[in-house]
């Protein structure tokens, strides 16, 4: 079995608190991994390792057999893992295609291309994708309006279609649906499990079980820091430790 | 229709080059055709086109550019005094010359972002300034500022064989005179280096180079997130407005070839910075027309005194005629600094966006007015936001 | 050593005037997260304030010179000399010292006019508007006292009392030849007071508290629900009193001129960021130091070997400070930096 990301043996600590104590978590082409937690498990601070954005104290991450750490997220990036922000990071003052046309064209252009004679206008082939992949996602409609202006729904999938047209190896997805209503969730998850997306190496971070069992392929539950389970949903599902690990924290609050 | 005409490069470039060529025209009937004015219009928006590449486009506010026009002028009168007074090599030397000074402060500024960028660009200015007045006054001439002498070699022009004449010699465009035709040959030269300097840099708006220059602007760390590398975008962009600074300074020397360190101030790095809000930073247009907005007013407001004043508002009673003129006169003659810091605090407190903000304004304003439904949105490939002043984060 | 010593003196009195200044500039970039322009021309202000009261001080009448007895003569009293003969002359001559409770209402009234006029319309706009807009407040405020008072700078004289100088050499046992100007040793002290009430206001007192708090997490005390406007006013006044505290006594050190203000901004800015933005004590530390180091570049022996290097040498720390050390000297880690 030939894994895409192998993290091995990560630690992160900030200022005496283990944020991540010896995690292992090897993803596997082609599947829909989601890491489950309480609230504080370190499931961010295991995604921001991966990108660039934390720099483990111990450890690598192996992505696509090369070592990611210490790799600015520009080339983390152009290596082909790419995340989604679970607050939209998008470009507010551009308009929706712009938006999608930038990743589109880091794709194309690398980290530095200095094309400032290059007319915009006749960039036909990333126009074209741009808005194949707005429309796909039911922006196209918004095409030309500015990014900061649209909905918090439509942003979040703005968010997507901005990974998605970047074609990664490896998608990372911070809460998808955080703070969505129910039908903005379904619409999420039949997006993520249309035929577009349904073969993509995807990474699922999310709190939403409704979410996770739709998605997911194989589960890793993280709790204060330690990986204490991984495998498939309806074994989670019945795991004594996972269900110690929610319940746990039920208790403390 | 409109937006028709505004997607094609072509056709702005026709109009644009008209209404430049046209200026001494059109702008005679509100006094502004004189041959010294023009060139200031033109030289000035050619500073303000450039720095709008780097502070609209990016958001990155300098508050040093004035220290590349400072070099292009004294690069130019030393290519005039060594080399020739045909001004192309001083032209071409000065764009180098302050290229490669924008180049090392940019380099060392854009290691950091927001107000520290600001503060690190000041004080390379406020260096450079200090030292043209002090250590290399040889190279400078301190506070005399550059100037031609007789004893000048210019090697070009003895290997050419042109003799000077008694006297300094004049800077010249092969062989013709800037000063000719009373001023106007060097105002024609002036505009055809501003229409291709406006050529460059819509060009660069329309880009996918000017795309991402804007989107860093937006959102810097999502950039580098999306798989660029910004540092680069953001030290090409600030090389380039230095360059346009530099043949800025090379055009002003070219016209009355000498060179002073009171270019380098810092007032006049903020004015610049004026010029290009008030128009509206990030626009093609907005800053050419700050410039014109500043410079002409700067040319009446401060030619004006109270005894003129008494003559424009001597249609009202006598009372109030002095009411009037005590309270415009603070703001004239050599009070026009005062003006011009009370529009920079209005046009930021207002009208963020500048005059171009102002103007769709009022153009929806009417369309709402008249009651028309057209399709009012911006071509979404390459029209950029309305933008406010952003600054980087 | 007698060298050294001069050179620590000359650079403390410019090194306080830095100090005040920066101690402003930190509280309203720290407190409210206003970059503040104009904090430059306050401090011109406050020197103004010291020209204005003498100048009120000695409103005069016209009167017949009676020590000339030839021709009828005419000379200028002030009037506080014809009412209170010798004592209005001592007010008189003790101006300077006099306008700092002249100061201290005008320059409460610039800053809370200034505070609610302008910049709090500007606490939810970015750094670029606010840099801009107090930029323009800047030039504004230095062109009124331009049209007021002219271009040219105003020679204030100290008290008379002061205006030697002090035999600091004798007073300490060393070398006699060393003396220095009385009025900058009274500048030192006066800065030093002012610095420590600065200090000691905020440790000891509520508001003063609420103020560190607020500078430490802006977010937590924005969430206590505290009257965060009416603070923030009160400390954009009290930044805006201390900078024209330091201008009022440097008046007699540097004839006031209109752009005065300019020059001193550009350097505390300086030293704000070499103190670390958002530390107080770091901006006290930082523009004694910076003082302290004009003052040994001005020396001919550095500056034969590096010519020109008084007139850059803040820049230049500046510059390698905010490429080395962005967070400053005394700056806590990840607070302002970038």
């Amino acid at each position: 079995m030939s894994y895409i990301l192998d993290i091995d043996g990560v630690n992160k600590t900030f200022g005496g608190l283990h944020a991540l104590s010896d995690v292992n978590l090897k993803i596997e082409e082609g599947e829909t991994h989601a890491i489950i937690g309480p609230n504080g498990a370190g499931k961010s601070t295991l995604l921001n390792c991966c990108i660039g954005r934390l720099i483990p104290d111990t450890g690598t991450v192996t992505f696509n057999g090369k070592n990611m750490i210490g790799m600015p997220p520009y080339d983390i990036n152009h290596a082909g893992m790419v995340r989604v922000f679970q607050t939209p990071e998008i470009f507010p003052d551009l308009t929706l295609l712009q938006n999608v046309m930038i990743p589109a064209l880091a794709k194309r252009d690398g980290t530095f291309k200095f094309n400032p004679f290059k007319s915009l206008a006749k960039e036909k082939s990333i126009i074209k994708e741009a808005h194949a992949t707005l429309a796909d996602f039911e922006l196209d409609k918004f095409h030309n309006q500015l990014a900061g202006s649209i909905s918090r729904g439509d942003k979040r999938r703005l968010e997507l279609a901005m990974g998605l047209i970047q074609h990664p190896d490896l998608l990372l997805l911070d809460e998808p649906t955080a703070g969505m209503a129910r039908h903005d969730t379904n619409r999420t998850i039949d997006l993520l499990n249309s035929d577009r997306m349904k073969t993509m190496t995807k990474v699922i971070i999310e709190h939403d079980m409704h979410v996770v069992f739709s998605l997911a392929d194989r589960i890793s539950v993280l709790a204060r820091g330690h990986i204490i389970a991984t495998g498939r949903p309806e074994d989670i599902k019945n795991d004594p430790k996972v269900k110690e690990a929610y319940l746990g924290e039920s208790e403390d609050e | 229709m409109i937006k028709k005409i505004f997607s094609s490069n072509p056709l702005i470039m026709l109009i644009f080059s008209a209404v430049v060529l046209t200026a001494p025209i059109w702008l005679d009937p509100i006094g502004a055709n004189y041959p010294d004015l023009l060139q200031k219009f033109a030289i000035f928006g050619i500073f303000a086109i450039g720095y709008n590449i780097l502070f609209g486009l990016t958001g990155y506010l300098s508050f040093g550019h004035a220290t590349f026009l400072g070099v292009g002028s004294y690069t130019a009168v030393w290519a005039f005094k060594l080399l020739s007074m045909n001004i192309v090599p001083a032209i071409i030397l000065a764009i180098i010359v302050s290229g490669v000074f924008a180049l090392i402060i940019g380099f060392l500024s854009l290691r950091r972002s927001g107000i520290y960028f600001s503060i690190l660009t000041l004080a390379f200015a406020q260096m450079a300034y200090s030292l043209a007045y002090s250590v290399l006054t040889p190279i400078t001439n301190g506070e005399t500022g550059l100037q031609l002498s007789l004893k000048d070699p210019r090697v070009l022009d003895s290997m050419a064989g042109i003799i000077p004449q008694e006297g300094l010699p004049s800077t010249n465009l092969f062989g013709y005179l800037m000063k000719s035709y009373e001023g106007y040959f060097g105002f024609y030269f002036a505009a055809v280096i501003l229409i291709i300097a406006f050529y460059v840099s819509l060009k660069i708006f329309r880009s996918p180079y000017g795309l991402k220059l804007r989107a860093i602007k937006s959102n810097q760390t999502r950039m580098k997130y999306t798989g660029f590398n910004t540092r680069p975008y953001l030290l090409s962009a600030f090389v380039i407005s230095g360059m346009y600074a530099g043949l800025a300074g090379a055009l002003l020397a070219s016209i009355d070839p000498l060179a002073g360190a009171e270019r380098m101030q810092w007032t006049a790095s903020g004015e610049v910075v004026l010029m290009t809000i008030l128009g509206g930073a990030g626009t093609l247009i907005g800053p050419l027309l700050g410039t014109t907005i500043i410079k002409y007013l700067e040319n009446i407001f401060s030619a004006l005194n109270p005894s003129e004043l008494h003559n424009m508002f001597d249609f009202m009673p006598e009372p109030l005629q002095n009411f009037m003129v005590t309270i415009v006169s603070p703001f004239v003659g050599e009070g026009w600094h005062l003006t011009l810091g009370a529009m920079f605090m209005i046009i930021v407190i207002f009208l963020p966006g500048g005059v171009m903000q102002g103007l769709s304004h009022l153009s929806s304003f009417m369309k709402r007015l008249f009651g028309s439904k057209k399709d009012t949105t911006p071509d979404s490939v390459n029209d950029a936001a309305p933008t406010t002043s952003k600054g980087g984060h | 050593m007698d060298a050294i010593l001069i050179q620590i003196l000359n650079g403390l009195d410019k090194g306080g005037a830095y100090a005040l200044i920066a101690l402003g500039l930190t509280l309203t970039f720290g407190t409210l997260g206003i970059v503040n322009f104009a904090h430059g021309a306050l401090f011109m202000l406050g020197a103004f304030c010291a020209v204005l009261f003498n100048k009120i001080l000695t409103i005069s009448v016209k009167v017949k010179d009676e020590s000339i007895t030839f021709f009828d003569a005419y000379k200028e009293q002030p009037y506080l000399e014809i009412w209170l003969g010798d004592l209005g002359n001592t007010i008189i001559d003790y101006s300077v010292p006099l306008s700092i409770l002249f100061a201290i209402p005008v320059m409460w009234l610039v800053g809370v006019i200034m505070e609610r006029g302008l910049i709090k319309y500007f606490y939810k706009r970015d750094h670029a508007d606010q840099i801009l807009v107090t930029f323009g407040l800047a030039i504004v405020i230095q062109e009124v006292i331009r049209h007021f008072f002219g271009a040219n700078p105003i020679p204030m004289p100290p008290p008379d009392i002061v205006s030697g100088s002090a035999p600091i050499g004798t007073m300490l046992g060393l070398n006699d030849n060393i003396a220095y100007p009385w009025w900058r040793l009274i500048y030192l002290v006066f800065s030093l007071i002012v610095i420590f009430a600065v200090f000691a206001f905020l440790k000891f007192t509520t508001f003063g508290m609420v103020v560190r708090a607020g500078m430490a997490d802006r977010e937590t005390v924005e969430l206590l629900g505290i009257n965060v406007q009416r603070r923030f006013t009160i400390v954009f006044g009290i930044a805006t009193v201390v900078a024209g505290l330091a201008g009022v006594m440097y008046a007699p050190i540097l004839p006031p001129d209109y752009h005065m203000g300019m020059e001193f901004l550009v350097l505390s800015f300086v030293v704000v960021v070499v103190g670390g933005m958002g530390s107080l004590p770091g901006a006290v530390a930082a523009g004694f130091l910076l003082g302290i180091l004009q003052s040994f570049a001005s020396m001919n022996e550095v500056k034969s070997i590096f010519p020109g290097i008084d007139q850059i040498i803040i820049y230049l720390v500046a510059v390698v400070i905010l490429l080395v050390r962005p967070r400053g000297l005394m700056g806590r880690e990840g607070v302002f930096e970038d």
